[in-house]
């Protein structure tokens, strides 16, 4: 039916939920970090997370990944030669992973803030008065709401990222996309491939938004809903 | 850094540059027209209403653009009867299929991020709201709409960068963007740290300039309506 | 415990950066190929490349009695990656001009098919500038053709893709009048296919030594003349006992090595 690409483009979809879910990993941490730094009082801190946050949204992704790619490899090359080391290979996936990781450890750094800013500020305040720690206060009662208000900025950056990674193919990586690029050139047959590679994408969103429905009903526990 | 390559090259740029302005601009002002309605029906208790609306910002905010642009541009191409009809002359032409892909694509993200705001509105102003006596029409209106737009700025925001990143797509169906102009410059000199870092410049550039206005919009619009700290 | 996590995050980020060896002796070559031009080099359903040049490839590196590595890569950043050390040679069909000379060194010729245009097989067969004025004419980014287009047909609307693959898909789709590609890859790779039906090759070959060069070659870096050399070696070794004149047989029935 998909005149015999369908394995591959199998393994190509394993290959970009991997790249997803450790990009992931990396920008949630940074994104966080980021979100501390904006939100503190330190003015040095607060600009440090501005350049960041201002440079990498700057810039598209996939110019992003061939710097880090190219000028990356080149950057060490020099390095190495000067320190008299051999010579080092920046391996593609690292290489995919911490730049889609980096760039959307910005958008998450304003996503967090915007979720901060939302829970009102009585109820660090009460936490607080009742003696709890910082660390107790934003693990028990600011963080849960944060997560809640988060949650619809944290979904769109997600479904965004698991399709930012089709730019790892520019830099050598054979995932989904890359593959169904070269079935569709060999059987000259490029409808019958994207909508295959489409579907295989909404079926890792349908189990993202599947389990954001679930997180949001998990957090929203004890907040009115009313409809229109 | 060879300088003299990229002063060379200033004349694609600014080209590519005007034709990526023109592609966001097209794009985000039908998306955002489009958004408004399908929003508003989508926030509707009212299922057979919601629930198509729901359908389609699933399946484009589900696929990547690129899958959608490539559909849209070669996928469609293939078919015999889509080149005989009428409507070929637009879909052949690669401008509409990118401003169709990305407004689209936009339209499906700017309806779920109003639906998200109109939401968010505290449950309290709209009981109020009915107890005072406001039809439905009258509620959206009032109430609904202007704290949903201005909860919604800061992801409007993102919105309209990511946008400005995905008119980079434009390149691979041969438009002549600020991307098609780095691709073009890299395979004439083939210098691609200078000939991406000038392509990232030029985006940096517009950014900030789009940052800048939102920064303005929140405080004018959002910064009001927080608590006090 | 955040500063911890970056910490942890950074050392592995360092450690999987893989120390490649590089062989003085070349007994580990990477080879860099495109994948995306029939018959030269495409990837197949199994997901693995296939082709003239990674054949070429092969038999060269078991006649240098080396181990060689496919490393496919983008034509647009074919020179470069090079340059960055992401593999140590070139096979892709890449034809060795006096501009791509500044920036890389080649090994003589392993192959040389002309160039020619390809468009609807009624469209007339002039294909002076005069004649293609105004047309749209799809080509490769990057390549010798797209060099000849846009020094000589400043008349006519170059369109410029990424890949040979997309221009015969817009072709077959009518958006374009014409290509100006290698003749071998637009016959394999396009004519004798399904969609290829009702294009043929409009006019003569076009012959430029000075766009065109003398043929393909094998790309190195500039300091690596030991490589170039074996490579040369190789190539002299493999046509005269025969194995060049195997892997030609296997996908053409015409000789694709040109005067010599």
């Amino acid at each position: 039916m998909l005149h015999g690409y369908g394995a591959s483009l199998l393994e190509g979809a394993l290959l970009t939920l991997s790249v997803a879910f450790m990009s992931l990993a990396v920008a949630m941490v940074l994104g966080l970090a980021g979100a501390v730094a904006k939100l503190s009082r330190s003015r040095p801190l607060q600009w440090l997370a501005g350049a960041y946050t201002t440079l990498i949204r700057a810039v598209p992704d996939l110019v992003m990944m061939l710097l880090v790619f190219y000028g990356g490899q080149m950057l060490i090359n020099q390095i190495g030669e000067k320190l008299g080391w051999e010579f080092i290979d920046v391996n593609p996936y690292v290489a995919g992973v911490l730049t889609i990781g980096f760039i959307f450890g910005a958008y998450l750094t304003e996503v967090l803030r915007g979720a901060f800013m939302a829970v009102p500020r009585g109820q660090r305040e009460a936490a607080l008065a009742y003696g709890m720690n910082p660390r107790q206060v934003m693990v028990r009662v600011v963080g849960p709401q944060m997560l809640r208000h988060a949650l619809p900025g944290l979904s769109n950056v997600w479904l965004v990222m698991i399709k930012s990674t089709a730019i790892v193919s520019v830099i050598g990586l054979s995932d989904m996309m890359s593959r169904a690029g070269q079935a569709a050139g060999a059987t000259r047959e490029p409808f019958l491939f994207y909508v295959a590679a489409a579907v295989i994408y909404l079926a890792f969103t349908s189990v993202s938004e599947l389990g954001f429905k679930l997180l949001q009903k998990r957090f929203a526990i004890g907040v009115k809903q009313v409809s229109l | 850094m060879n300088f003299d390559a990229i002063i060379d090259s200033l004349p694609l740029y600014v080209s590519g540059t005007w034709v990526t302005l023109q592609l966001l601009l097209l794009s985000c002002g039908i998306g955002l027209a489009m958004a408004l309605p399908l929003a508003m029906l989508r926030s509707l208790p009212m299922v057979w209403l919601s629930w198509p609306i729901w359908l389609f910002t699933y399946v484009m905010r589900g696929t990547p653009m690129l899958v959608q642009l490539f559909l849209l541009y070669y996928g469609l191409a293939q078919f015999e009867v889509v080149r005989a009809s009428p409507f070929w002359p637009w879909l052949s032409s690669p401008w509409f299929c990118a401003v169709t892909a990305f407004a689209l694509n936009t339209c499906a993200y700017t309806t779920e991020i109003l639906h998200g705001a109109m939401k968010a509105v505290p449950a309290g102003e709209i009981e109020a709201a009915k107890a005072l006596g406001m039809s439905r029409w009258v509620m959206l209106r009032r109430i609904v709409l202007p704290s949903a737009f201005r909860r919604a700025l800061p992801a409007y925001g993102n919105e309209v960068v990511l946008m400005l990143h995905g008119t980079a797509l434009a390149s691979v169906v041969t438009l002549l963007d600020l991307t098609g102009a780095a691709r073009q410059m890299n395979s004439n000199y083939y210098l691609p740290y200078e000939a991406f870092v000038t392509a990232a410049v030029f985006y940096a550039a517009i950014t900030a300039v789009l940052v800048a206005l939102f920064r303005a919009a929140e405080a004018r619009w959002l910064k009001p309506l927080l608590p006090r700290s | 415990m955040q500063r911890r996590l970056m910490i942890t995050l950074l050392a592995l980020a360092t450690a999987s950066f893989t120390a490649a060896a590089q062989s003085p002796d070349w007994k580990k070559v990477r080879i860099g190929v495109e994948g995306a031009y029939p018959p030269f080099s495409e990837v197949g359903t199994d997901g693995k490349l296939k082709g003239f040049d990674i054949d070429m490839a092969m038999a060269l590196c078991t006649e240098m009695k080396a181990e060689c590595t496919l490393v496919q890569q983008e034509w647009d950043g074919m020179i470069p990656a090079l340059q960055a050390r992401k593999f140590d040679a070139i096979i892709a069909s890449m034809a060795i001009t006096d501009e791509r000379k500044k920036a890389v060194n080649f090994t003589n010729k392993y192959y040389n098919t002309p160039a020619r245009f390809v468009g609807k097989a009624s469209a007339p067969h002039d294909i002076s500038p005069a004649a293609l004025k105004g047309k749209k004419i799809g080509v490769q980014r990057g390549t010798t053709h797209d060099r000849y287009l846009t020094a000589i047909y400043k008349d006519s609307e170059i369109v410029r893709y990424a890949k040979q693959d997309e221009v015969f898909l817009d072709m077959a789709a009518g958006r374009i009048d014409a290509t100006l590609c290698d003749s071998v890859a637009a016959d394999l790779g396009f004519l004798k296919k399904g969609s290829g039906k009702g294009f043929g090759f409009l006019g003569t070959p076009v012959d430029d030594a000075a766009y065109f060069g003398i043929g393909s070659g094998i790309a190195v870096r500039k300091a690596d003349n030991d490589l170039q050399q074996k490579f040369n070696a190789a190539i002299v070794a493999v046509r005269a006992n025969g194995v060049y004149k195997k892997i030609q047989d296997k996908y053409f029935d015409f000789d694709v090595y040109g005067k010599p």
